[in-house]
């Protein structure tokens, strides 16, 4: 056994090879460094490190020379969760392959029991939705919190608006764009267009002076008003995140649920870090943070983030 | 607010998006700035997302009309 290691993950069972210094490579630290076992006898996955899928075109071009040196079948793939995947490269090269990248800046991800790499959206830098800087939420998560061990794999997620692209539903804690609207009468010239552009029927224009009849129960804070509106009758009372914990996808998925709303970006690494305080107090090993809210309850988990999540408004979404 | 004084007009109903706000950016292009251009958009997809990119590239839009199964705008040409 000594010549080899189990990879417990799928039982095949990789060679190392005989020299001593080979030996040294212990496969658990390459699981948590982004390194991942193919069928392929010796062959693995980089896994780089892209917040928010979002890469320099120098980096491409360099990583692009990088993958084409060690790929041994010159191919990248693209992750589902944004990052690109270096294949078939040999283990023996790891050292090398980890210095070249790392004399670009660029950092290779991980997988297992941890904080995972962020995905997101392009947000409000350049989508005309967005309404929240996710790229550089994803960015902040990154630095702050990436391979932080949990009990299982722990995925976030940042969407700019309501479409949700980035499926914070189905994130361990997700982070969606929401914009409070607020509607001024005095401006207002009843041209009817913000009833007209409301997708939810949360927006009624009064049959006479054609001004908004406001239904907020429909509403999803999406901000279609305030972007239509001529006179700047709408305008946002308080735009943040609303917060989704508990989702996953896989063999058995589970729905995020809505546990808070309009939480301002100074706030979002608050609510990563107390709901990981909760989740490491609450969780067992092996169980996703759904599992353990399903078990113990959402209202202690509630109870936990209140002083949290003050700063904007706490939401109770049913299962 | 009635009787805005228009300098172009042009009718894009039936036109899908994004070419119906791409027209109506080409025929702002061609006016000088204070100059008013009147669209007419079908409802729907059209008049959801024709003001929001108008507004988002800075222009004005100084008059809505309602008319059946769709809108006139009048947009004031501004940068």
């Amino acid at each position: 056994m000594d010549r080899f290691i189990e990879d417990k993950t799928n039982k095949v069972q990789v060679s190392l090879g005989g020299d001593t210094e080979e030996k040294k490579i212990n496969f658990n630290d390459l699981k948590t460094g982004g390194f991942i076992k193919q069928k392929q006898k010796d062959l693995f996955t980089v896994r780089l490190r892209c917040p928010g899928g979002k890469i320099t075109t120098k980096h491409l071009i360099e990583i692009s020379k990088i993958a084409d040196k060690y790929s041994q079948k010159g191919v990248i793939h693209l992750s589902y969760r944004q990052s690109l995947e270096i294949l078939y490269v040999d283990y023996k090269e790891f050292s090398s392959i980890v210095d070249e990248l790392t004399k670009i800046g660029v950092r290779v991800a991980s997988c297992g029991p941890r904080v995972r790499v962020p995905t997101a959206c392009g947000g409000c830098e350049y989508n005309p939705n967005g309404l929240t800087d996710t790229q550089g939420m994803a960015q902040m998560v990154d630095e702050k919190f990436f391979g932080t061990p949990t009990h299982h794999k722990f995925k976030t997620s940042f969407s700019g608006c309501p479409l949700d692209c980035s499926r914070t539903r189905e994130m361990d804690l997700g982070f969606q764009g929401a914009v409070d609207p607020v509607w001024d009468e005095p401006s207002c010239t009843g041209c009817t267009i913000c009833a007209e552009v409301c997708n939810e029927d949360a927006i009624d224009a009064h049959p006479e002076t054609g001004k908004p009849i406001f239904k907020p129960d429909n509403c999803i804070y999406c901000g279609d008003c305030i972007r239509a509106c001529p006179t700047g009758s709408w305008t946002a009372r308080r735009t943040g995140h609303l917060v989704r914990i508990g989702g996953k996808h896989g063999r058995h998925p589970l729905e995020a649920l809505a546990v808070a709303n309009f939480i301002p970006d100074e706030n979002v690494p608050d609510v990563i870090e107390k709901t990981i305080e909760w989740y490491k107090a609450n969780g067992v090993r092996g169980e996703r943070i759904g599992s353990t809210l399903r078990r113990v309850g959402y209202d202690s988990y509630h109870t936990f983030m209140e002083e949290t999540f003050k700063v904007g408004s706490p939401v109770r979404e049913d299962i | 607010m009635s009787d805005i004084k228009v300098d172009d007009s042009i009718d894009l109903r039936g036109v899908i998006c994004p070419m119906n706000f791409v027209k109506t950016k080409l025929r702002l292009e061609a006016l000088d700035d204070g100059q008013v251009l009147e669209v007419t958009l079908d409802k729907g997809e059209a008049f959801q997302n024709v003001p929001k990119s108008i507004k988002d590239e800075g222009h004005k839009i100084v008059e809505v009309k309602r008319e059946d199964d769709h809108f006139r705008l009048k947009i004031e040409k501004c940068g």
